[in-house]
């Protein structure tokens, strides 16, 4: 199996401080990987630089042939092959206070993939489905539960069909039984060929549902 | 000039308590100008003008007494001397029948005549009011002259513009932003030396005929006799002809005046009489409702312009490279940091040499630019609170920053700005009555051009105050929904 993000070397400075000292990491084509560590060890940061909503300092970051080069971010014109390779579940779930649920999820689709109104709809119903939330999908997001609004993030998240999804902390809001579902989930995703990096604390989960755990220190 | 008035009104706030029985306080407005009332160029302290020596004459008639001056608004002479601010207002006051009725008037002591003024070309086609149909006559606002075009308006089919000084409709006039001035033969006859005597033509037979008069207290019946009689002296023995021939403004028909006023047979007033009490008030409802339509108008085209104005600046003060931020904050901070009555008189008179705007126009350009920079400050607090991640989220997705702008980060910071933009709007309903300083005769305008007719704020002052409210309490209430339901949904919507 190829990978589909490689990462070398990546290292992220506050000033003074190191928060990623050089990781290196490989995921392959359907691998859902966990990637753990104490707070404040720089997992969100990983993310981040993945996703490019934030610079790195040194190291090379490649995603489906996509590279990412240190130094100031470039401007969104220059990453919309990076988008449409890599989706990110915020923490806070982020969910448009502005759009209903379905409409957070066709948003993307509409604008970005530019399909039809009736053709996003249908499949951001499909999707809001098969997440089991297929019944909210007028609700705002401010209706929402915890595990409702993250599994509406996942489907706007997945909406734009990105082969890499990134993850923050799925679990830091949810009761064991939604652990559980959320865990069935992924693995699922994983089984239809998509790569999956997770930034848990909770080793509980990375351990039952993750093929690897890569630990940050 | 400006140091000038400021002198002049220091002198004029000097408290009355404790003033001498020798000394008559006379009101009037220096801004008015000679012949009536001016600083003395030579002396700007002093003031100077025939009504200056007419009220000096006056005091020396009641007892040998000096009359001393106190400056006050032209258009507040009859609402000051009721105050007890002075014992008698002058400075070319009109006989109204409706002065008469609120307070204690003098004999007249001058004959006018309501000149028309028009553009050479015209002279020979315009001979009175009848002739300017569909044209744009300028006077004094709250005269016996606007009253006239305010007739004339319906009779003949006119525009009346009111103007807040006896100066600019003579400059407006020569501009072509009117076309004709209807005011007193001696300030036409002063507009026409000060343009250099050929700029335009003075209409020879006048409109009508009025009278000044000195305007007292409705309780000083008894001083008002003793002036009347001091007045008569004056006529008798030559000396009000003096004053009047000093400041070049006596011709026979003073003489023939004079001598009827001497007689007993002059008559009072030279408007006729309108209608009293509630028949009054209704008389004037057409004029105020048209007066709060040129407000809401006004105030909701300004209003569209300042949100769109204030976008772009917003937009360029969160987007716009380092100059462009630079730019749109000068722009910002200059306009708050400088009055709006200013920037009125700046769009309509100063730009008039480049650019001669309508009034109206120009009020919408004045209200609406000042109002963008309000408003720009307001989008940019609002478009800084929508939450970075909610941004982020919209970049992973794959929007472009207009994308953003235009579906996210827009909708949400319209959120906040909502609220906000109502309370400004209601400011601007009222800011609005500011305009009536460039001839846009707007609701607080009418209603003191009512209340001068009338002789009275208290009926005018209620209707106007229930207008207003009647326009506003909506647009507050409506704010306070919004604010409401936006912060009970944002409070629970971010995390």
């Amino acid at each position: 199996m190829s990978a589909l993000l490689t990462m070398g070397g990546v290292r992220v400075r506050y000033g003074a401080r190191d928060v990623l000292h050089g990781l290196s990491l490989e995921l392959a084509r359907g691998e859902l990987v966990a990637l753990m560590g104490p707070s404040g060890v720089g997992k969100s940061t990983a993310l981040r630089v993945i996703a490019a909503l934030q610079p790195f300092d040194e190291g090379t970051i490649a995603v489906d042939g996509f590279a990412l080069s240190p130094g100031p971010v470039p401007p969104e014109s220059r990453l919309v092959p990076l988008r449409r390779r890599v989706g990110l579940v915020f923490q806070a779930h982020a969910l448009f206070e502005h759009l209903t649920a379905l409409d957070n999820v066709t948003l993307a689709p509409r604008i970005v993939l530019r399909k039809s109104k009736a053709e996003a709809e249908t499949a951001a119903m499909q999707l809001l489905a098969t997440l089991d939330v297929g019944a909210r999908a007028n609700a705002w997001p401010r209706e929402l539960s915890g595990g409702e609004a993250q599994r509406v993030a996942i489907a706007r998240a997945l909406a734009v069909d990105p082969p890499l999804l990134l993850m923050d902390e799925p679990t830091a809001a949810l009761d064991p039984a939604r652990r559980g579902a959320l865990g069935t989930t992924l693995r699922h995703l994983r089984e239809q060929g998509r790569s999956l990096l997770v930034a848990t604390h909770d080793a509980e989960f990375a351990r039952a549902y993750a093929d690897r755990v890569v630990t940050l220190n | 000039m400006l140091t000038t008035r400021l002198a002049l009104s220091l002198v004029a706030t000097l408290p009355l308590q404790g003033q001498s029985p020798r000394i008559l306080v006379w009101g009037g407005d220096a801004e008015g100008g000679a012949p009536f009332v001016e600083a003395d160029p030579a002396n700007p302290s002093q003031v100077r003008g025939f009504d200056v020596e007419v009220a000096a004459r006056i005091a020396r008639g009641i007892g040998d007494r000096t009359a001393r001056f106190v400056q006050v608004q032209w258009s507040n002479i009859d609402q000051s001397v009721e105050r007890g601010d002075f014992d008698i207002g002058m400075s070319g006051v009109e006989d109204t029948p409706a002065r008469r009725a609120q307070h204690a008037v003098t004999l007249p002591y001058f004959e006018f005549r309501e000149v028309l003024a028009v553009r050479p070309q015209d002279a020979g086609r315009v001979h009175g009011l009848a002739d300017l149909r569909g044209k744009r006559v300028a006077t004094l606002g709250a005269t016996i002259a606007y009253e006239l075009l305010e007739r004339a308006r319906d009779s003949v089919g006119l525009i009346a513009i009111s103007y807040d000084d006896d100066v600019h409709p003579y400059a407006d006039l020569v501009t072509g932003r009117v076309d004709a001035v209807l005011l007193d033969h001696i300030i036409a006859q002063r507009a026409l030396r000060r343009a250099g005597g050929n700029a335009f033509v003075i209409v020879s037979s006048p409109v009508a005929i009025g009278h000044y008069v000195g305007v007292l207290a409705h309780t000083h019946a008894a001083l008002r006799d003793s002036i009347d009689h001091a007045l008569r002296e004056a006529m008798r023995d030559g000396s009000l002809e003096q004053i009047f021939r000093r400041w070049n403004v006596w011709d026979d028909g003073e003489g023939a005046f004079f001598e009827r006023v001497l007689r007993g047979g002059q008559g009072t007033a030279a408007s006729a009489t309108g209608p009293k009490g509630l028949a009054q008030v209704v008389a004037y409802l057409p004029s105020l409702a048209r007066a709060a339509g040129v407000t809401l108008v006004a105030s909701a085209l300004s209003m569209l312009l300042a949100v769109v104005v204030g976008l772009g600046l917003a937009s360029a003060r969160v987007y716009g490279s380092s100059w462009v931020r630079m730019l749109a904050t000068v722009y910002v901070e200059v306009i708050r940091g400088t009055p709006l009555l200013l920037q009125l008189f700046v769009i309509y008179y100063g730009l008039a040499g480049v650019v001669r705007l309508p009034a109206f126009l120009a009020a919408l350009l004045a209200l609406g630019l000042n109002y963008a920079a309000y408003e720009a400050e307001i989008y940019r607090g609002a478009l800084e609170a929508v939450a970075r991640v909610q941004l982020e989220a919209a970049r992973t997705l794959g929007l472009s920053e207009i994308q953003i702008l235009r579906l996210v980060r827009g909708p949400q910071a319209l959120r906040y700005a909502l609220a906000p933009m109502t309370n400004d709007f209601v400011a601007l309903l009222k800011d609005s009555a500011l305009v009536s300083v460039i001839t846009v005769v707007e609701l607080t305008k009418q209603t003191a051009i009512y209340a001068t007719n009338v002789g009275s704020w208290v009926v005018p002052g209620l209707l106007c105050a229930l207008v207003y409210l009647a326009m506003s309490l909506p647009l507050a209430r409506l704010a306070r929904r919004l604010e409401r339901r936006w912060s009970a949904s944002s409070s629970r919507g971010s995390a």
